[in-house]
Parts: structure tokens; sequence; C-alpha cells
């Protein structure tokens, strides 16, 4: 008699492939079978003509509203005005200056974001002290024989992305000094850093912002006056450094006690030991909570058309004023949402794969 | 923490001062720590002293130059504009105090009404972002990607003017049900209470007396005895069948008024206006978003280990889910949770871009326009919502030390 292993023999049909893995995923048991039927059921109903009304049916290009026959999305109205959404009503003959400016922006965070490239630190410290005074006589003009291009022209999603990165950049210097403030031990500095954190974390935006535009005004000497960008952003700055004040203390909290303690053991000075032991290591743990608040900013950037500027939600809303044009509020609320969704689902995807880099474990 | 980072220099002498040192080792003022805190603390204050000196300098000087008068007086004076949603009286011969009130009421109104749909739906999507069912968990994920990383202003857009204003006019409604849905607002019949209904509202309200004193009782008891008694179905049969045995026994004393198409405009009933319905969709679907990553968070926050504990102690799924599972992931959902609720109590600012009458739009944007008193409006309107704030703060605090582990 002869033993012989018999081959295994393969799954049955019904346990791989496409089957095996709905029956898997999909169909384990009788009340997610229903639920699967009456979700999908949804979905397909749902998805199908959105799809078609957007793809398939759509008209993309032409000059008027008579381009737009098929019963779909009318992107051609759009198209006709991308100038506007991107760059508001910035002279066309200079826009190469907003590209430029947007240029850089994008290829230094480029640098930063990519694992390998060297001289990171270097690259940060431009962008954060360098760029926002060239970004600022690139965009104003005024100098070196640039054409001086007033703040009310500026929009859409240029104006946006100023708003953005100048909230955050002037935000991060006092953010780190408010949240050093907040875990001070002199009583007085203590509490004015307490007291000003809580009062720009408890009010919205929008008051903030209603504030800069009706009340700053009074604040100062009779013939001082400010642009309303500039008042825009004087209250988008102290409004978010209280946010990423809290964020800095997070990661301040996240360094072990024996930290500060070798610090000090060695002799330095409270300086000394923030700059060179505490800072260091509590800037990787924040870079998360940064992108997050930058993320919250970006979408907040949105409300300054409340108090009258044109960043690229104001413009979709002139837009859908115009005349020529009625009806095709939906088009245009759907390309600005997509605009501001590519922008933070990116940074919220890039600050999730920090964190799961940085989570090493203690 | 704040101990952990003192604002000790270096002492050159360390230890305790020899009080016969000569006067030369003494250290100099700035590198006593005490002393330069000290002098630091003074700077800050007379800088701060300085500043808000000329801020109020400045202003009074300005507002005398506009000829305003500074103070509260306004409130009293006579609004003489309409608002065109109030849950009390008001009309226009109201004063501007009257204005705040209203203004006020309807930003709770939101907040409640969004805070109430945003859990459910919040709560729903968190669970079913964990499904073991792929397609529910993907929608679910893709929900909220997609809404979260929205502006809650373009959501509010485009619920207000690409949905709701684009509805058909008065005449051509959609109705359902004796409900109308038109440009003008969600229009449903209107419940009157007649002779006798108070019996009903009373007898609701002893349910939950009662319902809060069984739930005492039972406690009580199962700590004696070990017994257990059905609170949940007691208390709802309580809560449910007392009124609504009232109700019948009472002659049902509630009457319906139903709306009606009257020229060109409905009559009677209650109109939704569309203004409260896009706000209240735009943020309910919003904070969803990020009420559903916070469920999410805090169940897988519970280590599978108790899951598995309570199994094997023989819990059924119901049990382990109702007595191990969501008590501990509440300790982790609850505090980000009332962080969610306060943001959407301050994002329902957002309905002045709109026209909802909430407190910025009437009282920060109407009130202020007409009277001029830009400070003491903005810092009545700033005031109310630090003050939820603070409250919110508050009960997180008391509740965070209530519910701490206690490690022993």
């Amino acid at each position: 008699m002869k033993y012989e292993i018999q081959p295994t023999l393969p799954p049955p049909a019904s346990m791989v492939g496409v089957i095996g893995w709905m029956r898997k995923h999909l169909f384990n048991g009788p009340i997610n079978s229903v639920a699967t039927i009456v979700v999908g059921y949804f979905l397909i109903s749902f998805l199908v003509p959105t799809i078609q009304w957007i793809f398939i049916d759509a008209d993309w290009v032409g000059d008027s509203r008579d381009a737009c026959t098929s019963g779909g999305a009318c992107w051609v109205f759009i198209n006709n005005r991308l100038d506007q959404f991107l760059y508001g009503f910035y002279p066309e003959a200079e826009h190469w200056r907003v590209q430029t400016a947007f240029i850089l922006l994008i290829g230094s965070i480029i640098w930063l974001v990519m694992p390998q490239t060297p001289k990171k630190g270097l690259v940060a410290a431009l962008l954060l002290v360098v760029y926002p005074v060239v970004a600022f006589f690139l965009l104003y003009g005024d100098i070196f024989g640039l054409e001086t291009v007033e703040t009310h022209l500026w929009g859409g999603l240029s104006l946006t992305l100023v708003l953005a990165v100048v909230g955050i950049v002037a935000s991060l210097p006092l953010g780190i000094l408010l949240a050093l403030g907040r875990q001070s031990e002199m009583p007085i500095v203590k509490s004015v850093c307490v007291i000003f954190i809580e009062i720009w974390r408890g009010v919205p935006l929008i008051t903030v912002l209603f504030m800069a535009s009706v009340m700053l005004p009074l604040f100062f000497p009779e013939g001082m006056s400010f642009d309303k960008l500039l008042r825009a952003l004087i209250g988008i700055t102290l409004f978010q450094s209280a946010y990423m004040a809290e964020v800095i203390r997070g990661g301040l909290q996240a360094i072990p006690k024996g930290q500060y303690e070798a610090a000090d053991a060695l002799g330095l000075g409270y300086w000394q030991k923030m700059i060179l032991i505490i800072m260091p290591q509590a800037l990787k743990l924040m870079i998360p909570g940064i992108v997050n608040t930058f993320i919250a900013l970006f979408k907040d950037t949105s409300l300054v058309l409340i108090i009258g500027l044109f960043d690229v939600l104001a413009i979709g809303q002139a837009a859908n004023q115009d005349p020529k044009w009625i009806g095709y509020s939906t088009e245009s609320y759907l390309f600005v949402a997509l605009l501001f969704w590519v922008f933070c689902f990116s940074m919220s995807r890039y600050s999730q794969q920090l964190e799961r880099q940085l989570h090493t474990g203690h | 923490m704040s101990s952990d980072i003192s604002n000790s220099g270096h002492n050159p002498e360390g230890g305790p001062a020899k009080p016969k040192a000569p006067p030369q080792n003494k250290p100099k003022f700035w590198n006593d720590p005490k002393k330069r805190s000290l002098l630091f603390q003074v700077l800050l204050l007379s800088a701060l002293g300085f500043v808000f000196y000329s801020i109020i300098d400045n202003t009074l000087t300005n507002l005398e130059q506009r000829g305003i008068t500074t103070g509260f007086d306004f409130l009293t004076e006579e609004a003489g504009f309409g608002i065109a949603m109030s849950l009390i009286d008001y009309t226009e011969a109201s004063s501007y105090g009257m204005t705040f009130i209203v203004g006020l009421m309807n930003t709770i109104l939101i907040a409640l009404m969004g805070i109430f749909a945003a859990t459910i739906l919040g709560f729903l999507l968190g669970v079913a972002r964990l499904s073991d069912n792929w397609l529910i968990s993907k929608a679910s994920t893709i929900y909220i990607e997609t809404f979260r990383n929205i502006p809650l202003l373009l959501q509010i857009f485009f619920w207000y003017y690409a949905v709701l204003r684009t509805l058909p006019h008065p005449r051509q409604s959609m109705e359902f049900f004796g409900t109308f849905l038109n440009n003008r607002g969600f229009i449903v019949p209107a419940p009157v209470a007649e002779d006798g209904f108070g019996v009903v509202v009373f007898g609701f309200f002893a349910a939950l007396i009662g319902s809060w004193l069984i739930s005492r009782w039972s406690k009580k008891r199962q700590e004696l005895t070990g017994q257990q008694f059905p609170v949940f179905w007691a208390s709802l049969g309580l809560i449910v069948g007392i009124p609504l045995v009232l109700f019948m026994l009472s002659g049902m004393p509630l009457g319906l008024d139903h709306p009606e198409l009257k020229g060109f405009n409905f009559k009677g009933g209650i109109t939704v206006i569309p203004e409260l319905i896009a706000l209240w969709f735009a943020l309910s679907i919003y904070t969803a978003a990020f009420i559903a990553e916070t469920v999410r968070a805090g169940i897988l926050a519970v280590s599978h280990g108790q899951t598995e504990a309570a199994t094997a102690l023989g819990m059924s799924k119901a049990k382990t889910l109702r007595l191990i599972v969501i008590p501990q992931a509440l300790r982790v959902v609850i505090p980000p949770l009332t962080s969610q609720y306060l943001n959407l109590t301050k994002n329902s600012s957002l309905a002045t871009a709109i026209g909802y009458p909430d407190l910025v739009n009437v009282f920060a944007g109407t009130t202020l326009n007409q009277t001029g008193q830009a400070i003491e409006v903005i810092a009545m309107t700033m005031a109310v919502y630090l003050t939820l704030s603070l409250l919110t703060s508050t009960f997180m605090n008391w509740y965070n030390s209530r519910i701490q582990l206690t490690e022993r």
C-alpha cells in the first residue's frame, strides 16, 4: 500500500476571486446583504444621473450660454470665467506676477514635502521669512518699475491663497509666544495669554472680521486708514494665532518632563532650553496639528466675502448674478467646491501620513 | 504642566546663599529670576495699559467726531425694521433690545436643530465607517472626506441659492401630505392647542419625573439585591403612555391649522423659511462629518481585549456594546463632541450670508448699521458667543474630572 499526499484541492469557486470577495465583504449574512442592496440601489440611482450630468451630457467649450444645449452641466460658464476665478480682477497683463508668486510657493512646498531633498531648514526659513516679502512686492508692485496693483483688484483663488498663507505665517510666531506665555510661571503673563487665547477661540471668525472691518478704524488716530485686505488679515491673524497657540501647547506638553529637567540640570537658561532642546522636538510633533489648523483656516478664508473681499467663492457668487449666465449656479458652486476640496484633501492626506511617520511609539 | 517650564535661569551662587557673602558676589538684579520676572511683568502690564489707553482714547475721539454717543441707551429706542422670523412677538415698533433677544433666540434655535440632526447623522456615519460591509464603509468614508473638505459657507450657498431658491413659486408648490414646499419655504400645518391640552403637557412632565424616580429606585434595588429592572422600557412606556392616555381621555384637544393658498402666498400653518432650512442642512451635513470621525476614534479607542473579556464572561453582543464598549467610547467621544457642538453654534453665525435672522445678522448687522454703535453691538455679540464657549468648557472640565479613570 502506498500512501501519497494528495495535491491540495483548489478552494471552491465561491470563496475566491470576485465572488469570494463579494461574499466576504458585501453579503456576509442576511442583514449585510439587505444593507448592501439598499445602499447600492440608492447610490446607483444618485450617482448615475449625477455623473451623466457632470461629464457625459455636459458642454465644455463655447463663448456664450447658447453653447449649452445638451441639458447637462454647462462648464462653458466656468471656462469663460476661469481667469476671474483664478486671479479676480487683477489686470490681465500682470497675471504672470501672480503665477510667479504661486510657482515659488508650490516649488518650495514640494521641496519641503519631498522626503529626500537637502537643506529643508533653509528652505523653510526662506519660505517663512523671505517669501512673504517677495510675494508682496510681486503682487502689489510699486517697486522695480512694476505697475502698482491695488488690493481691491486682487481676488479669486490667488486672494484665497494670500489670505491663508499670510494668516498661517503671521500667526505662527504669535502662536509660539502665546503658547510659551500660557505655560509661563509669571502670573500676569500667563493670565494675559490665557485671556487672549480664550477670547479669540470663543468667538466666531465672522464677528472677528466684522470687528476688524467696523471697529479697527476707530481704534487708530484720525487719518490713519487701513486697506480692507489688511484689516481682514489682521483679524484672521489674531484669530488664528489663538488656535495656533493651542496646537503648539499640545506639542510642548507632549515632550517628556525629563527633557525640561535635563536642560535645567545642564544649566541652560529659559530661551536656550526652549530653542535648543524643547522646540526642535516639539515642532516636529506639531506639524500635523499645524497642517490641520491650516486646513481650517483655508476653508474659513471664504468668510471674507461677507466683508466685501472677492475670494474665489465671492467670485463664484458674483458670476452667478451675471444676467448673461443666470441659472448655472450649481456649476460654479461645484467648481469652487472642487478647488477647495483638492487643496484641503491633499493637505489632510499629507498630515495623516506625517502622523503615521512621526508615530514612533514611546 | 505649567510647572514644567520654570523661568529660573542659572543661579550663579547655587544652594542657600550665605549671609556673609561679599557684596560683589551678589547676582546682578537682571540675573535674579525673581526680580527679572517681576520687571518683565511690570513692563508687559504697562505696555498693555498704554495700548488700551491709546485705543480707548482714539476711539472716544473718533466717536465724538462722528457724533456717536457711547452707552447702551440705544437698546430702548424703537428699532423700526422687520425681522423675517421671530419666535416671540416682535414688531417694527419693538426696541433694539428686542432685536437682540430675537436674534439670540433664532441662533439658539438653529444651534439646537443643527446639534440634533448632526449628532444622529454623525453617529450613524461613524459606525457605518467601521462597518465590515465594504460598500457601507466606503460610502461613509466618501461622505466624510467630501463634506469636511468643502467650506461651510459654500455648502450654505449651495443649499440656499442652487437648491431652495430654484424651487417653484407658491402657486406651483410641491405638496406632500398636507405640507407644501416652494421657494418661500416649507409650509406645514400648525398644531393648535385647545382647552384641556395643558393636562397632556402636565402628564408628560409627570412621566419624566416618574421615570427619573424609577431609575433611582431600580439602581438602589440592584445594588441591594442584584435584581434588575427594565428601566428603559418602563420609562418609555410612561413617557409615551401617560400623555397619550390623557390625550385620548380629554377628547383629543389638539387642532390643526391647515395652510391654504390665498392669492400669491399661503395663509395659515407654520412657514419654515428657506434660509433656516438651508442653514440647517448645511450645518448638520458639515458637522456630521466631523462628529463621525470623533465617534469612530472613540470606538476604536476601546481596546479589543475589552470586547473579548466581555464575551468570555458570557455577555451577549448587545450587552457588551451597551455595558462595555459604549461607556468607554463615550469617555473619549464626549469632550471633542462638545467642542463640535460649540463649533456648530459659532458656525451658525454664517447665517448672515444668506439672511437668516440670527444674532449676527439682526443685531451685528441691521441694528449696528442703523445705530452706528459698533463698539457696544460687537461687544454684546462677542459676549454671547464667549459665554457659550466658557459654559461649554466649564462643562467639559467638570465632565473630564468626573469620568477620569481612577487608577489604584
